[in-house]
């Protein structure tokens, strides 16, 4: 009983990192999917070596360890004379590795979009710009929602590695808890209560999104 | 030659390696109903595409309204904006209204206002009996509905030519009369027109030429009727056999 008065008492000081842990998430998905919305067209559509430059960094964001980019964001890119702040330095490093992401989750909903769109839009006159804009861009999204979702929630999560460079989440928050306090079990089951209630929450909105966006009809033709 | 709307010359295509139009040499007036014929395979859905560059030529001219599409200079868009496509499949925008399927290629290619736009797609939706379906979504309409819109979509943009590959073929046969009624209601209204289909009633009755089409060559072409009922030649007479009796099945 003791134990969840003392937590219920630590919640409030927990949220003020809770705050930042959403700035960080939302902000580097953001990045994420813009650089995803200009990285998956151009491995598509670009001329040789466009695509292949954008595996190489696809690749290089997937096959290694997030932590590792922070660090060499924060860390190592000051002796190249690139100073960022822990909190910059981690909104890059997280959306630039969610951008990699990203991109793939956006080809492979371009693919699922069928070759015949493409040959109704050009027979109309449409650039392939315009295509991409008011054809595959808007499909693409619905059908890369749900994956999407998942990526933000990731972030979400990931967020945490920003305490290792001293940015004050949630996380943080929690180590601080726990050396005023002494009771690391309580207060990191807090933090992991509050993240789950997030993600939950995150993952019902999407979900209520995805109604609201949904292609009247086309549940008939998936069936 | 002024009254010439396309002039097709020893075209070749094909996909992969794979020769499918082997030389083909087509023309059409303006104003003129040219319905096309032949077995699957045959080329018939390769030359329409090559004719707006859906498909690349391999070799050969093409000429539409007085502009060569297969020029280096040429600008697709332009080409592209002065032809209408119907394809066997309707490929409607699935995501957009139905409204918006006809209105957006005008305010996005032709550079109309939306509220212009919007009006002529309207005024074409009630010109074939559709408005009632404007704010409907294509995949919540039957395939002959959807296959209609998409052939408003086509004439919404005023194109010089219409060109229709297999518009009936993917329908059920109760869904294929109220499209036939539509393509026979454009016919009437005089524009050129460029059909690959099986509907025998549409080419006897609305088309001016008929065009047989095997193995990647025009075998022969000439008036509909006389064609239908007296073919010179043995590929074509075998040929129209298969699709009579096809045509029997189907109704």
């Amino acid at each position: 009983m003791e134990s969840l008065f003392f937590v219920l008492g630590i919640v409030p000081g927990l949220v003020n990192g809770l705050w930042v842990t959403l700035q960080i998430s939302t902000v580097s998905f953001a990045l994420g999917i813009v650089l995803a919305a200009i990285l998956a067209p151009l491995r598509i559509f670009a001329p040789e070596p466009i695509p292949l430059i954008v595996r190489g960094y696809v690749e290089a964001f997937r096959g290694t360890p997030l932590l590792v980019q922070l660090l060499l964001i924060y860390f190592g890119l000051p002796s190249l004379g690139v100073k960022l702040d822990a909190y910059s330095a981690c909104i890059l490093a997280l959306g630039l590795n969610s951008a990699a992401y990203q991109a793939e989750i956006f080809r492979g909903a371009m693919k699922s979009i069928p070759e015949t769109q493409f040959l109704a839009a050009e027979s109309l006159g449409f650039s392939q710009g315009q295509t991409y804009r008011y054809v595959v861009l808007p499909q693409a999204l619905r059908v890369a929602a749900p994956a999407l979702a998942n990526e933000l929630i990731t972030l979400v999560k990931e967020s945490s590695l920003a305490s290792v460079i001293g940015v004050v989440e949630l996380t943080r928050r929690g180590e601080y808890l726990v050396a005023y306090t002494f009771r690391a079990l309580e207060v990191y089951v807090a933090v992991a209560l509050i993240y789950l209630v997030v993600c939950t929450l995150a993952s019902q909105a999407v979900k209520q999104l995805e109604s609201m966006f949904k292609i009247p009809g086309y549940e008939k033709v998936v069936a | 030659m002024n009254n010439l709307l396309l002039k097709v010359e020893g075209l070749k295509a094909g996909y992969d390696g794979l020769e499918v139009l082997r030389g083909v040499d087509l023309g059409l007036s303006r104003g003129e109903k040219v319905v096309v014929m032949g077995p699957s395979g045959s080329g018939k859905s390769t030359l329409l595409k090559c004719i707006v560059r859906l498909v690349e030529p391999w070799s050969g001219r093409i000429f539409l309204d007085g502009e060569e599409v297969t020029g280096r200079e040429v600008d697709l868009r332009k080409v592209r904006a002065k032809t209408g496509f119907v394809f066997q499949q309707y490929n409607l925008f699935p995501h957009m209204t139905v409204i918006k399927n006809l209105s957006l290629p005008l305010e996005v290619v032709k550079r109309m206002p939306r509220s212009e736009a919007e009006r002529r797609a309207m005024n074409m939706l009630k010109a074939f009996g559709l408005e009632e379906f404007a704010d409907k979504y294509p995949l919540q309409l039957s395939g002959g509905q959807q296959q209609r819109v998409a052939i408003a979509r086509a004439l919404v943009m005023d194109p010089v030519l219409l060109l229709l590959d297999e518009p009936t073929s993917a329908l059920d046969p109760e869904l294929r009369r109220e499209v036939l009624d539509t393509l026979f209601e454009v016919a009437r209204q005089g524009r050129s027109m460029l059909i690959v289909t099986h509907e025998l009633d549409f080419a006897e009755a609305a088309a001016d030429r008929l065009v047989l089409m095997d193995d990647g060559l025009v075998v022969e072409e000439g008036d509909p009727w006389e064609l239908l009922h007296t073919p010179k030649s043995d590929r074509a007479r075998r040929f129209l056999v298969k699709i009579a009796r096809s045509a029997q099945s189907v109704a």
